[in-house]
């Protein structure tokens, strides 16, 4: 692994965990539930990018089946969660 | 929802999960995974379709009432729990099978993926039952 990927890696590791807290006081304070929806989707996202940084930081492949499920999911949750906010959800 | 983006989206995703399902049942006897997780992913395939094509073309889609699916899943779990008893063995031994398939390898199949894939149905099964029901009461 060169030293350039190396730092690369954990540089981003360390970047997407920032973006994980500051999307969860998002989620926390978050005036409005579209914002918290928008959140949670984000943090879905985000954790799919530090599983798949983790692999290449690692270079162990055991945390990308998992990175996908959670992608698919992440989705899933988000568009119920758009369902039940059209449907007039308790804001 | 009645979003065209979403409806071609979730024609092209639902494939992807019910595979990825497959995936994750097979591959749990040696890896993470195994029915419990399968099941849960295919159980979110089928909920997305009902999502962007109503319920009651879920329930279409899906053949079989999620009742029978978790009872039928049951039901192949306990028997494969039990084959070893037969056998005259002790109770929920793994019992291998060695089928012959073309080519020079063969299939090693045994009662813990007949158990797996019980478990898969029951997971599917259950948490369809959970989504229809609650979709059908918003309706």
């Amino acid at each position: 692994m060169s030293l350039l990927v190396d730092t690369c890696a954990n540089l981003s590791l360390g970047l997407i965990t920032l973006g994980i807290v500051l999307s969860t006081y998002r989620l926390i304070r978050g005036p409005d539930m579209p914002d918290r929806a928008v959140a949670l989707d984000l943090i879905g996202i985000l954790c799919v990018g530090f599983m798949a940084v983790y692999t290449i930081a690692k270079n162990d492949a055991a945390y990308l089946p998992a990175g996908m499920a959670v992608a698919l999911m992440a989705f899933l949750g988000t568009v119920a969660f758009a369902q039940y906010l059209r449907h007039g959800g308790d804001r | 929802m009645n979003s065209l983006i979403f409806k071609t989206a979730t024609r092209y995703l639902v494939p992807v999960l019910l595979v990825f399902a497959i995936h994750l049942l097979l591959r749990g006897h040696n890896a993470p995974g195994g029915g419990f997780a399968g099941g849960l992913v295919a159980a979110g395939g089928y909920t997305l379709y009902a999502l962007a094509f109503g319920v009651t073309a879920g329930r279409r889609t899906l053949r079989v009432s999620p009742e029978c699916l978790a009872g039928g899943g049951l039901l192949l779990a306990v028997i494969s729990a039990f084959a070893s008893l037969f056998a005259g063995k002790a109770f929920m031994t793994a019992l291998w099978f060695k089928i012959p398939m073309p080519g020079p390898g063969y299939l090693k199949l045994g009662t813990p993926f007949f158990f797996d894939l019980g478990v898969f149905a029951v997971v599917a099964g259950v948490v369809l039952l959970f989504v229809f029901s609650l979709m059908e009461v918003k309706e």
